[in-house]
């Protein structure tokens, strides 16, 4: 359980000539949830941007033996790391069918990837109702299921997930956390979710870090963090 | 009405040809952002090459699968060397290097098959194939050409990975990078296209125009005008819009008398200002926002 499956050290990243994060560390178990919780601005969506070479960035990335800091964004992802990008990332004029056939472009066994179409369909049976259809009229959440399971699709070790809340009903992500646990354990894929809905992923997460202004201030056990007052009262609001 | 439907049969043959530049410009403006005003020159410069297979002895279609070949690794080579250094740079900069590509390539040629006007041989003979006069063997097999090579397009891009692949770059390549897709080489993929699909319009308007250096001028005007017309966002519009403007062009030189033979060329102009003005995202586009 406690094998490391992403080790980050020391991360700074840059937007031009302005320094988002400053010297990060932080590692994610494997089979686990790990979630990363802060304001806006904080830097939680640059750090996953980090992890996928999606920005400029300093410091050491190491995804189980390999070193993968510098390497191209489409070579990070061939190594089984899938990232759910902000704003879901959705090619929205074409139909769902090749959103999904998308997600797994960089594999080559046709009746597996059938196969996996199905099984995200056992995940989001609406996406099935909506297969042919163009991914732009779908709803929000269907569009966010449809970024999961295109992300699905790669068969990933890692699952990188921004925000998945974002813009979506409460039941709704009430709906697409627990698919999300579901994932997690059956898939044996493990997840690094960032989050400002904190007590939503405090609940979903085993471990926890807490971003502040670019830097780490709390890390830890995610029961521990929700069941913290004091660092509930400082850091998340609630 | 035998005139009437001679010019229409006409203007379809050009039309392809029009198509085609137009489809070739849709497939670099889509990937880029970008009007690729070397595309005719790139054309022309194919054109030649065939022109110089066919007079080293190899037969015609030998000489023109062959020139389709090298057009493809020739656009490849200018998106890996020329454009790739460039990918971050601002518009002005790719504009600046597509016109200097239409510099290098026009006085290229210029300088090694000199300016005079060639002949280029038809594979389709010149004889009527409908009615008498109606329609040209060469113009019939223009449309036959276009419509196989749409297919072909359409084929590759609706069910095949690569072709997938190769949309999906195009769209938004943020999310391609973030499913494993090479955008890079996608964007190289579809230089080589593009080039091979103006080689084709080159080799087979030739005949009609004749082959020199500046053959491909009025032909990219017309190829802008046809994707003008079909909006920059559509492949399927420029098609559209190229057939349209063949057409047009033929029917209004014939019954306009005083546009006739030689203001033929401000149609295309005309067809533009007129499209931009009314519809700018043209009849088949989509009205592009760009969230700043």
């Amino acid at each position: 359980m406690s094998t490391m499956l992403l080790q980050a050290k020391n991360i700074c990243a840059y937007y031009g000539p302005t320094q988002v994060l400053h010297g990060l560390d932080l590692s994610i178990t494997e089979g686990g949830i790990t979630t990363l919780l802060g304001a806006n601005g904080a830097g939680k969506t640059t750090m996953l941007r980090s992890v996928c070479g999606m920005v400029r960035t300093t410091g050491e990335v190491r995804f189980r033996d390999q070193e993968i800091a510098g390497k191209a964004t489409e070579d990070i992802v061939r190594l089984g790391i899938a990232h759910v990008p902000e704003g879901r990332g959705t090619f929205v004029r074409l139909t769902v069918e090749e959103n999904l056939q998308l997600g797994a472009i960089t594999r080559g066994n046709k009746a597996e990837i059938a196969t996996d179409v199905e099984r995200v369909f056992g995940y989001f049976p609406r996406l099935r109702e909506r297969y042919r259809q163009q991914a732009g009229t779908l709803s929000g959440g269907e569009q966010q299921m449809l970024a999961i399971g295109r992300a699905m699709m790669l068969r990933p070790t890692l699952m990188l997930l921004d925000e998945p809340s974002f813009g979506l009903a409460p039941l709704i992500v009430q709906e697409v956390f627990s698919i999300l646990k579901q994932m997690n354990r059956r898939e044996k894929m493990s997840i690094f979710l960032v989050e400002q809905n904190a007590a939503l992923a405090l609940d979903l997460a085993d471990q926890a870090y807490l971003l502040e202004t670019g830097r780490v201030v709390m890390a830890g056990a995610a029961r521990e963090i929700r069941e913290d007052e004091n660092i509930r009262r400082a850091y998340l609001g609630y | 009405m035998e005139l009437f439907l001679h010019q229409v049969l006409a203007g379809l043959a050009t039309g392809g040809i029009y198509a085609c530049m137009a489809l070739a410009i849709v497939m670099i403006y889509q990937a880029i952002d970008g009007l690729n005003f070397a595309q005719g020159e790139m054309a022309m410069f194919s054109t030649f090459i065939a022109w110089q297979l066919i007079e080293w002895g190899v037969p015609f279609w030998g000489a023109f699968f062959l020139t389709l070949a090298i057009s493809f690794a020739g656009g490849y080579m200018i998106e890996r060397v020329i454009m790739r250094p460039l990918h971050n740079a601002p518009i002005l900069s790719h504009v600046a290097m597509f016109i200097a590509l239409f510099a290098i390539l026009n006085s290229g040629a210029g300088f090694i098959w000199d300016y005079q006007v060639k002949n280029f041989p038809t594979p389709f003979g010149t004889k009527s194939v409908i009615g008498e006069g109606l329609l040209s063997a060469h113009d019939a097999g223009m449309i036959g050409a276009t419509i196989v090579m749409l297919l072909f397009l359409f084929l590759f891009f609706r069910y095949t990975r690569i072709g997938l692949a190769m949309r999906a770059a195009a769209a938004n390549p943020e999310s391609a990078r973030l499913v494993g897709i090479r955008v890079g080489q996608m964007l190289a993929l579809g230089w080589g296209m593009a080039a091979l699909i103006g080689a084709i319009a080159g080799m087979l308007i030739a005949p009609v125009v004749f082959l020199e250096p500046n053959m491909m001028s009025s032909i990219l005007l017309y190829g802008f005008a046809g994707a003008v017309v079909g909006g920059l966002t559509s492949p399927a519009g420029a098609v559209i819009g190229g057939l349209m403007v063949g057409v047009i062009e033929n029917l209004a030189g014939t019954f306009i008398p005083v546009i006739g033979r030689e203001l033929k060329l401000s149609i295309a102009l005309a067809l533009i200002i007129l499209v931009l003005t009314v519809k700018p995202s043209g009849l088949f586009g989509r009205t592009v926002v760009h969230r700043v």
